[in-house]
């Protein structure tokens, strides 16, 4: 157990390493560094005094190692814009990201697996079709235009919920709904279709035969072993968030790592994109590792070596 | 039909009326548009949908609304087709590779892949779009560099499957040529995947290419974009929701139509594939 947690952190590291070599080079061979890293109007002195205090007349690979040995100690450099340590700035807003995408995560489960589980155990119902039917439009419609509307209603007309920005519950509520939307539909048509093959394994008939109710037919052995590869959706999805939160985030004013992302990208503010890249591979990473180990203790099969 | 397989085809069906819909308007926009999509009436600005000549109204700039959202769908579906297309040649064929010859390069190949989907789908396109710059042909760039990975595993899969094969073993001992055997036997078996991948992709790009739009990369205005008609209509949401309303629900409709053509591809072609 104990190696398997250590080559899977060195395989995050090495993946993290790699993202971070791709955006600095695409950053670097994509044009003149310092245009990109300056505004549009800038005087040819001043980017010739830019380009020598930042380093970039030396050759590419010498670069690529200073960034890097920076990077090691959590050093992306100071961001153009906020005249701050970049990688502070992203820290700094990876509490707002995590409350909405955790708000976001625990409202998929709530709603896509009930619904899931009614829909495969009452299958060709209406309540089946009601379900579905929700499901195949979440997924259809896009997520920023659903936020949208959301306030076009709620706020503009109705007034009832605050158009954006970060404050009490309410604020909460339109932003939660526009990043589940998505992440539920997918979960809920998975958790049906998980729950239909278990329901037709050998055990369940047996279960039913032993004279089991239904309800602990239903609550211990379908959905447990249903489970599996509802995880692995989630596993994977939870890591889409992240992306999803980057739209979200933006449409409502969100205080999050996403929106500061896609303001550092208007303002090619790249300290701040690659220190971005950086926690988000690390938190992508880890939370498919967290999602490996979930399924251990779910499914003893999938256990790599025993704990010895 | 019964009502097992009316629930099967029904939907497919329903899709392909939606996205034929959407193909008509893309390719009849100049003849079904009353009038030109980027032409400006400053006078006749912000009009409300039912105004005589403009039956969706008109936008900030006085320009049809219904004319912009027809040829949003022309972009729209370029786009999707464009990066559908790019992306199942190259990562199909990287694929193919990959799970036929295996070797070094092949497992090169899926280390980058795991990389690359070691980081959200729509921020990595988002990144690379901001770097290699906008417009059309960028945004077309940034989603296949971001999607192509997709088909490689898949097919990559698929391939190894199909190498074990007895036909292709017994192919292989009559001493077919690599590449014979390549296109004659284990492409024609992987092409219902990568069939059912790139449809169910299409949706995923168009829908991808709207929010970038609408961040503010990819497609600029005046090019009438869905994502950057969105984008503007934010400015007028309080006074003008229909700037809002139809090209997002045109989006929806396309995303629609293509999700239920690539579930019931998957349904009758492919039932084990999980993308």
């Amino acid at each position: 157990m104990r190696g398997y947690l250590l080559s899977r952190l060195g395989q995050t590291a090495l993946v993290v390493f790699l993202a971070l070599t791709a955006v600095f080079f695409l950053v670097r061979l994509s044009g003149d560094p310092v245009l990109l890293f300056l505004p549009m109007d800038i005087q040819a002195k001043d980017l010739n005094e830019f380009r020598q205090r930042l380093g970039f007349n030396d050759p590419l690979l010498v670069q690529y190692g200073r960034f890097m040995a920076g990077a090691v100690r959590g050093d992306f450099g100071e961001s153009l814009r906020y005249k701050r340590d970049a990688l502070g700035l992203v820290l700094e807003r990876m509490p707002a990201t995590f409350a909405l995408g955790g708000v976001a995560l625990g409202l998929t489960f709530c709603l896509a697996v009930p619904i899931g589980v009614v829909s495969a155990v009452k299958r060709g119902s209406i309540w089946d079709y009601l379900g579905m039917g929700g499901a195949v439009l979440g997924q259809a419609i896009p997520g920023f235009w659903l936020g949208l509307m959301l306030i076009y209603l709620f706020s503009v007309r109705l007034g009832w919920l605050p158009t954006g920005g970060t404050g009490g519950p309410a604020y909460f509520v339109m932003p939660c709904v526009v990043l589940a939307s998505f992440y539920a539909a997918r979960i809920t048509r998975l958790t049906r279709s998980s729950v239909l093959e278990t329901l037709n394994e050998e055990y369940i008939l047996a279960a039913r035969a032993k004279g089991l109710t239904e309800l602990v037919v239903l609550g211990k052995h379908t959905l447990k072993n249903s489970a599996i590869p509802i995880v692995t959706l989630a596993g994977l999805e939870t890591g889409q968030l992240l992306g999803g939160a980057v739209i979200t985030e933006t449409i409502f004013a969100w205080p999050g790592v996403g929106r500061l992302t896609v303001q550092a990208l208007l303002n090619r503010d790249f300290p701040v994109v690659l220190a971005a890249v950086f926690m988000v591979s690390v938190t992508y990473t880890l939370l498919n590792l967290a999602v490996d180990l979930l399924y251990a203790w779910l499914d003893p099969r999938t256990r790599r070596e025993s704990p010895a | 039909m019964t009502g097992r397989q009316l629930r099967r085809h029904g939907l497919g069906v329903v899709g392909l009326l939606l996205t034929s819909l959407t193909v008509v308007a893309a390719l009849a926009a100049p003849w079904l548009s009353p009038h030109n999509p980027i032409a400006s009436d400053f006078a006749a600005g912000l009009e409300p949908p039912g105004t005589p000549g403009h039956p969706l109204g008109t936008d900030q700039l006085g320009r049809d609304l219904l004319a912009r959202v027809l040829y949003g769908a022309r972009i729209a579906l370029f786009i999707g087709f464009c990066t559908v297309l790019l992306t199942a040649l190259v990562g199909g064929l990287l694929g193919l590779l990959a799970g036929f010859y295996g070797g070094w390069s092949g497992t090169v190949l899926m280390r980058i892949a795991d990389v690359q989907l070691s980081f959200p789908f729509i921020l990595l396109a988002l990144t690379i779009n901001a770097i290699v710059g906008l417009g059309l042909r960028n945004i077309i760039v940034s989603l296949s560099a971001a999607g192509w990975v997709v088909y490689a595993r898949v097919v990559r899969g698929e391939a190894l499957s199909v190498k074990q094969r007895e036909y292709v073993q017994a192919a292989a001992a009559l001493g077919m040529g690599r590449a014979r055997m390549l296109f004659g036997h284990v492409l024609p078996n992987v092409a219902p995947s990568i069939i059912v991948v790139a449809s169910l992709q299409f949706s995923q790009f168009i829908v991808a290419e709207a929010a970038i739009s609408f961040l503010g990369f990819g497609v600029q205005p005046p090019t009438p974009a869905w994502g950057s008609m969105l984008s503007e209509s934010r400015d007028f949401l309080y006074v003008a929701w229909w700037l809002a309303a139809f090209p997002g629900a045109a989006l929806a409709l396309t995303a629609l139509g293509i999700n239920l053509v690539g579930d019931w591809l998957r349904d009758v072609l492919d039932p084990k594939l999980r993308v």
